[in-house]
């Protein structure tokens, strides 16, 4: 997913220049060219296209249980399931939880993707490629298998993380059995899990910063603290601030951790939009109300996108 | 489902001993899950020939055409059973699913700290029970309480709303009736024990856990099922006494909600016969009894109950009057997300948002606009 | 010098640290794995077993037809990068080298299709694989493969460092587009292959919300669908749980490591410097 994102501004920007014309292009090569596309194209007309239009029409009528025993027992309600769902306490915790994932996970991950890179890209640092693939590697790993590992790192009474606190002498965290620590819980993992991936990245950055640069810095008497905001942050400053509204578009799709971890409890601290959204759409069967929401996930993610674009833009960090 | 799921191979070796030719092949879904995968089942049109459905469901499952009614020669499975049970598993007239196993929710209190307080059994009204709780309370102190009423859950609440006269849904089960007189007073009686400092304002997320508490005596009442009583045998302490008695209601024995599965066959199945027959190995009250000891599970057919393993069960005893007072809650699709809704609002009215007469006109709105659906069918003759 | 020297120390040291903090719960996920039951739910965490026990792995694949599920989401991942590359190789170089009627606004119109999650389908999707009876279907699962605009950009993106000069010099030897495709085009595009192959088979090995919803027969189960459903059965039952996460996890742990250099390379290419 996140892939995607920080390509499309480069995409868009080819797919604007000009097409070079040539002459003499045969009715045989575009024909050919035709059956290339032509499969992928019809995949994703029918498979993403489709659908997609179809959860808009869907979000506008009452489309329920009854409705999947019969046909004819849809309704067309207008903007109802919307007008329903801003009444929804439930929603707007949903909604809340989802956005402090974001605002509090967004920093913390990329906090700890920066130090990793900073003190990884170090020139006196030895096995460099092979601590990078070690870092990164929980990225890989199947999310559902390290949630539920996770579970019992995080386990009240026989947890390691919990025998760590108590080694120095705190008390014991009921890790998610608490709706003030359930959040903080579940980010634990998730920057174990995602660190390093923006540290990859982070690394390929600073690696075309010229070490002259910072053998200037030592030269004029700079500190390591003086030469990281001196020298390295505006070097990455723009890949930052990417990475950070990418990462944002990230976390408001969090579903598998509180489905295996805490089912969104306790006391629904962890219900995300899209964990609500599941819910709603088949626990309930309430496919209207359930594509309602998953417009105004959409609405969101498209807001955090164009941020992004006009960002991009004007940094014009895909030259 | 759970437990069941992880027992039931252990009777099944007979059943194919008895019909050769059948093979029965189990899968297990985890109890919090089932609800939904039996519905994603039924859109993806992979339903299994039966399941076992949970009492509340049925009239869901019936709603969207997925379940096979009762044959005529299956009839005699219908004896012998709880009729509260049986009524919620009649749909429009019509039994639909086969009562497996019951459950119901009454009181598990400690007997000795009651008794301390000077009462031996447990008062049979409100008044007199509200009385022992405070006589409760007094003994074990101002940091304790007298029983546990988790917020997050309504089957409590629930409990005392039955034991009014009224129904609590009304025009045909297409509107709330959480208004009328009689389920006032439960939200009244219900929001007092808060107000008196009987019970905890906690959901059972604070709780960390149920059984140390009881012990410590932080609380003396428990609502809950019997697979509490396992649960309590194993994990307390042998000189904590307990017991289990029925609900109190206002002027007497109360009734409760039949909880429990059922065994249905479902339209789709391709092996009706033999799915029948397996209803019927399920159901004969010796194999009833047998699982009885292996699950704890308390049998849906009255006969099984006169096994000696199950009879001479001191906390089981309670269940068999309960379940003869029991009261079946409305058969519509929308009633588990009603009676979660009716829980939001009782949960606000403790913390003192509503009265309970704004409480109750709070859920009346709620549930009819989650019933307006069902009203829209029932004009057009649909439902 | 020293300063250095200590300088030195403190960020090897920094280093090693990170690496605890990462490799700890995977070596520990490993040693549980192999313990007793229930020798992990004490106080303090034991971290290795006191007596190494294979029965958790037998028991999973004997009794919870983990054999079963692992099939499945070898089948499924294998199936879905196959079909992933045969419908967006051709596509993406297409797009990056041939030309056609409509090229530049239809790839306009995939670049919009960028900003919508696909989560937002899946609700109708399911209706229409439901209509086409494909729900608790291999082929229902494999649907959202087919349809992947973005392996279409990675592999359109590397294409277009192809030369023109070489498919130029092919059509003037007489060959055609698809020989071309071939034989020319083909073994140039091979890293990215290997890249996109990789992405594919990793992101539908790990995949979760989809298959959760269109597999309901357990018998489909892949893997992370089955752990779920295994993880609220056996809460208490740890090590199984960890023998189950080692399953998991291990083979798409061993395919990245031996393939690390593909994947790391595909994804700086489709975010950095890209």
């Amino acid at each position: 997913m996140t892939d995607v994102r920080l390509n499309m501004a480069k995409v868009e920007a080819e797919a604007a220049a000009p097409p070079r014309r040539r002459p003499g292009t045969a009715l045989s090569r575009e024909r050919a060219a035709w059956g290339f596309v032509a499969p992928a194209l019809i995949a994703i007309g029918v498979f993403f296209a489709i659908p997609v239009f179809a959860a808009l029409l869907l979000s506008l009528t009452d489309f329920d249980i009854y409705a999947l025993a019969d046909l004819h027992n849809v309704r067309f309600v207008g903007l109802q399931n919307y007008e329903r769902l801003f009444a929804n306490p439930l929603f707007w915790g949903a909604m809340k939880n989802t956005g402090l994932f974001a605002v509090l996970g967004v920093p913390l991950s990329i906090a700890a993707s920066l130090a990793a890179a900073v003190i990884l890209n170090a020139r006196v640092v030895k096995w460099r490629p092979l601590w990078r693939v070690m870092f990164f590697a929980p990225y890989v790993t199947t999310l559902v298998a390290t949630a539920v590992l996770w579970n019992y790192l995080l386990h009240t009474r026989y947890g390691v993380i919990n025998w760590a606190i108590a080694s120095v002498g705190l008390p014991p965290v009921d890790w998610l059995g608490q709706p003030e620590n359930s959040i903080p819980a579940i980010l634990m993992f998730v920057v174990w899990k995602i660190f390093g991936y923006n540290m990859l990245i982070f690394l390929a950055v600073l690696q075309t910063v010229p070490d002259d640069l910072y053998e200037a810095a030592r030269i004029d008497g700079a500190g390591a603290w003086k030469r990281f905001t001196n020298v390295t942050l505006p070097a990455i400053a723009p890949t930052l601030l990417l990475v950070s509204i990418i990462s944002v578009a990230g976390f408001f799709q969090l579903f598998a951790e509180p489905y295996v971890m805490t089912q969104g409890g306790p006391a629904q601290s962890t219900v995300t939009v899209l964990y609500f959204m599941y819910e709603e759409g088949f626990k309930w069967w309430n496919l209207g109300s359930a594509s309602a929401v998953a417009f105004v996930l959409f609405i969101c993610i498209l807001a955090v996108t164009l941020v992004q674009l006009a960002v991009a833009k004007r940094m014009g960090a895909y030259e | 489902m759970g437990n069941e799921a992880t027992n039931v191979p252990q009777i099944l070796p007979e059943f194919e001993r008895l019909n050769p030719g059948i093979k029965v092949d189990v899968q297990a879904l985890p109890w919090t899950a089932a609800h939904q995968k039996l519905l994603t089942a039924y859109a993806g049109d992979s339903l299994p020939d039966l399941s076992q459905v949970g009492n509340t469901w049925v009239s869901e499952m019936a709603a969207i055409g997925a379940i096979s009614p009762l044959p005529s020669v299956a009839g005699d499975l219908l004896t012998d059973q709880f009729p509260a049970v049986l009524e919620t598993n009649r749909i429009d007239g019509r039994p639909v699913a086969t009562p497996w196993y019951v459950d119901t929710r009454l009181l598990f209190y400690r007997s000795d700290l009651l008794e301390q307080a000077g009462h031996g059994a447990v008062p049979q009204t409100w008044v007199g029970w509200k009385e022992a709780m405070h006589a409760v309370k007094r003994r074990a102190g101002a940091d304790k309480f007298a029983v546990l009423l988790p917020l997050n859950e309504f089957e409590q609440l629930l409990t005392f709303g039955l034991q009014g006269e009224e129904p609590l849904l009304k025009d045909e089960d297409t509107r709330g009736n959480f208004s009328s007189a009689s389920f006032v007073a439960a939200l009244a009686f219900y929001k007092s024990l808060f107000d008196e400092g009987l019970a905890p304002v906690a959901s059972a997320a604070q709780i960390s856990n149920v059984w140390t508490e009881f012990e410590r005596g932080w609380f003396s009442f428990y609502f809950s099922g019997p697979w509490t009583i396992g649960e309590f045998k194993n994990r307390l302490k042998p000189e904590t006494r307990w017991m289990t008695s029925g609900v109190p209601g206002p002027t007497g024995p109360g009734a409760s909600a039949p909880g429990g599965s059922s065994l249905v066959v479902y339209r789709s199945s391709p092996r009706q016969e033999a799915a029948w027959k397996l209803v019927r190995f399920l159901s004969d009250p010796a194999v009833q009894a047998r699982f009885n000891v292996i699950t704890g599970d308390l049998p849906a057919r009255e006969s099984a109950w006169a096994t000696p393993s199950v009879a001479d069960d001191p906390y089981i005893a309670a269940f068999k009057g309960q379940l003869s007072r029991a009261k079946a809650v409305p058969k519509v699709p929308e009633w588990e997300r009603i009676v979660t809704e009716m829980q939001i609002v009782a949960e606000r009215m403790v913390r003192g948002e509503y009265t309970p007469e704004a409480a109750g006109a709070e859920i009346d709105r709620r549930a009819d606009r989650l019933l307006e659906k069902r009203r829209w069918m029932m004009e057009r003759g649909r439902a | 010098m020293s300063g250095r020297r200590i300088r030195s120390l403190l960020l090897n040291a920094g280093v090693a640290f990170i690496a605890l903090l990462v490799l700890f719960p995977l070596a520990w996920m490993v040693s549980v794995s192999f313990m007793s039951t229930g020798e992990a739910a004490t106080f303090p965490p034991p971290l290795l077993p006191r007596t190494w026990t294979l029965e958790h792995y037998r028991d999973l694949f004997v009794t919870q037809g983990m054999g079963r599920y692992l099939w499945n989401s070898f089948a499924l991942a294998t199936l879905a990068t196959g079909l992933a590359l045969l419908f967006t190789v051709p596509a993406g170089y297409a797009f990056a080298k041939l030309r056609f009627k409509g090229r530049e606004r239809v790839f306009q119109l995939l670049v919009g299709a960028l900003v919508v999650p696909a989560q937002i389908g899946t609700l109708p999707l399911f209706l229409m694989l439901k209509g086409m009876g494909l729900v608790n279907t291999y082929a229902g699962a494999l649907v959202p493969w087919l349809a992947s605009i973005f392996g279409l950009f990675l592999v359109r993106q590397y294409s277009l460092s192809i030369p023109d000069e070489m498919l130029e010099a092919a059509r003037i030897d007489g060959a055609s587009e698809g020989q071309i495709f071939r034989r020319v085009v083909l073994p140039t595009l091979q890293p990215i292959i290997v890249t996109l192959a990789l992405f594919v088979f990793l992101g539908s090995w790990n995949d979760f919300l989809w298959p959760l919803i269109i597999l309901t027969d357990q018998s489909n189960y892949t893997l992370p669908v089955a752990l779920a459903a295994l993880s609220r059965e056996h809460v208490q039952d740890v090590e199984m749980m960890m023998a189950g996460a080692v399953i998991t996890v291990a083979p798409v742990l061993i395919l990245f490591l031996a393939l690390q250099r593909y994947y790391i390379r595909g994804m700086l290419a489709g975010s950095v410097k890209g």
